[in-house]
């Protein structure tokens, strides 16, 4: 090992399955060694025929499909809105100045404290629960996109300048395309912070959705159950965040991400 | 387009001082006036004001005294008639070689087919066929120098300012980059005001070097440099040549000696 020396793409999937074979191992150590009880936690295999039965006789394929739905609903309204308000923030001081304070006092509200509010105003259907997510996601993604393009290497904004580029060419042409792949990455965790939002306002007043699986499976003190349930995300989680790497390479071949 | 005339009348500029400091002088007023098709080296130590000098003059920085008129008309913001390499390397990492090429003719409205055409031309000139579709971060230093002027020239701008293109290139590459500027304006005679803290490379491009002042600025001599066109690297070895250097390496170290005692 050197400091700072790349691996090899080989090694860098053997080494990153590697730990996924030890994490696995050591929780079939607990649980077949009788170290913990299993009322506590299931076993791996045990966990494996929750799922399965989840999924041929629960329907639980269905709540999958529900709790993605929310959550790219609600992670596409909110870049919707925070990508072009934060393009401007970052390009033009004076908007930035303007919608700055509001937003840094406005991304310390935790959006699961939203959840009994919104349930009176929206109800327990669809809109809350996308309500939850854009609150939790909107105001982060704004302050990160404004930084993101205001970062813009002022000398290429000069370089343009002098090749004939007005206020808006210099936006469209310099600022946006010099931002898009840092932009692109903070899709990519604000999409991963948007699956915890979801969850939490799955917990409450849900009828349908992995939250609410998980909820129900704790009145059962189902645990193979609930943590089948967990790994799902986790799952979902790692494989939209590798498709949204390769998106992103795919994208911005310029940029050494 | 033709070649206009430059004229710098007064043009003064002071930084305001950092937490409360005194303020930053870093140009006197400058009087400069700049005919069609001539190259005109600016020579002066570091900090003297040879960027903020060039700066105003592309319309990037206002004076806080005086004017810069091309023809005549007042400049105030910068403007295509007025390319610019910069000192540092200013190409669009989004857009390959080809693709900074065009950015100017694209923003002109040019279209498609006229925009390769005059690419393709500049590609050559400047000799990186083969690296149209590279992107600038797999560029040698050399060769991104090269398609920021490129980028210049292909927007046939009037006037061409320089700003040390060549500073952060090792000796050989920048020898080879100067042979090509010199090939170029010696077939284009477009009006060049190059920047630059390389006596040899003033005065083996230039038809007049301007030294300039330890900060602030100004400019102290004016030494006409009256050998004939086309040049080549055998130039630099004959004795005008060497007397034109010595003479400026008289003026300019008595400058550098002031700008280190200043900072020191
Ligand atoms: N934006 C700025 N704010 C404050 N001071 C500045 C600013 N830009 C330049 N200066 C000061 O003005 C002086 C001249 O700077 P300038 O960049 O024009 O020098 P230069 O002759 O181009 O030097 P070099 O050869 O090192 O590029 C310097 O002392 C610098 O510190
Ligand atoms: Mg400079």
């Amino acid at each position: 090992m050197e400091p700072l020396k790349p691996v090899s793409p080989g090694a860098r999937i053997a080494l990153g399955a590697g730990f996924f074979a030890v994490f696995i191992a050591a929780w079939g150590v607990a649980t077949y060694g009788g170290w913990v009880p299993p009322l506590f936690l299931a076993s791996p295999g045990k966990t494996l025929l929750a799922g399965w039965s989840l999924l041929t006789e629960f329907g639980f394929l269905g709540d999958i499909a529900v709790t993605i739905w929310r959550v790219v609903g609600g992670f596409l309204i909110a870049a919707a809105v925070a990508v072009p308000l934060g393009l401007l923030m970052g390009a033009f001081k004076p908007i930035e100045a303007f919608f700055e304070p509001f937003l840094s006092f406005a991304r310390y509200l935790p959006a699961s404290a939203f959840i009994p509010l919104l349930i009176l105003w929206a109800g327990v259907g669809e809109a809350q629960k996308l309500s939850v997510i854009v609150i939790g996601s909107v105001f982060q993604l704004v302050i990160m996109v404004a930084g993101v393009a205001g970062a813009t290497r002022p000398d290429l904004v000069e370089a343009a300048r002098t090749l004939g580029s007005g206020r808006l060419a210099i936006l469209r042409r310099v600022v946006i395309p010099a931002a898009a792949p840092q932009i692109a990455e903070t899709l990519r965790l604000v999409l991963g912070w948007a699956w915890t939002y979801v969850i939490v306002a799955e917990l409450i007043g849900a009828t349908s959705g992995i939250g609410h699986m998980i909820m129900d499976s704790q009145r059962l003190l189902d645990t193979g159950q609930m943590i089948f349930g967990i790994a799902v995300i986790g799952i979902i989680g790692l494989v939209t965040d590798l498709l949204f790497k390769a998106v992103n390479r795919r994208l911005f071949p310029w940029a050494v991400l | 387009m033709s070649a206009k005339t430059l004229r710098i009348a007064g043009v003064t500029r002071s930084f305001p001082g950092q937490r409360g400091g005194a303020p930053t002088l870093a140009l006197q007023p400058t009087d400069l006036a700049v005919g069609p098709g001539e190259f005109v080296a600016i020579l002066g130590p570091s900090g003297c004001g040879k960027s903020t000098l060039l700066r105003i003059v592309a319309g990037l920085d206002r004076p806080t005294a005086g004017q810069v008129m091309l023809d005549g008309a007042p400049v105030a913001a910068p403007g295509p008639d007025r390319g610019m390499v910069f000192q540092s390397y200013t190409l669009f990492p989004w857009l390959t070689v080809e693709g900074n090429i065009r950015y100017g003719l694209r923003e002109r409205g040019l279209p498609e087919a006229q925009q390769a055409e005059v690419a393709a031309r500049f590609i050559a000139r400047t000799g990186l066929r083969g690296f149209e579709n590279h992107w600038p971060r797999q560029l040698s230093g050399g060769m991104q120098q090269r398609t920021a002027l490129a980028r210049a020239l292909a927007n046939d701008p009037e006037i061409l300012l320089l700003d040390e293109p060549f500073g952060a290139l090792d000796h050989q590459t920048r020898e080879l980059m100067q042979e090509l500027l010199l090939e170029i304006w010696e077939a284009d005679r477009k009006t060049v005001l190059f920047v630059t803290h390389d006596i040899d490379e003033a005065i083996f491009l230039a038809n007049r070097v301007l030294v300039m002042s330890a900060r602030p600025g100004r400019v102290k001599a004016e030494v006409p440099v009256p050998l004939p066109y086309p040049r080549d690297w055998t130039m630099k070895t004959t004795p005008e040549f060497g007397a034109l250097k010595a003479r400026l390496m008289g003026e300019i170290r008595e400058e550098v000696r002031k700008a280190i005692a200043a900072a020191g």
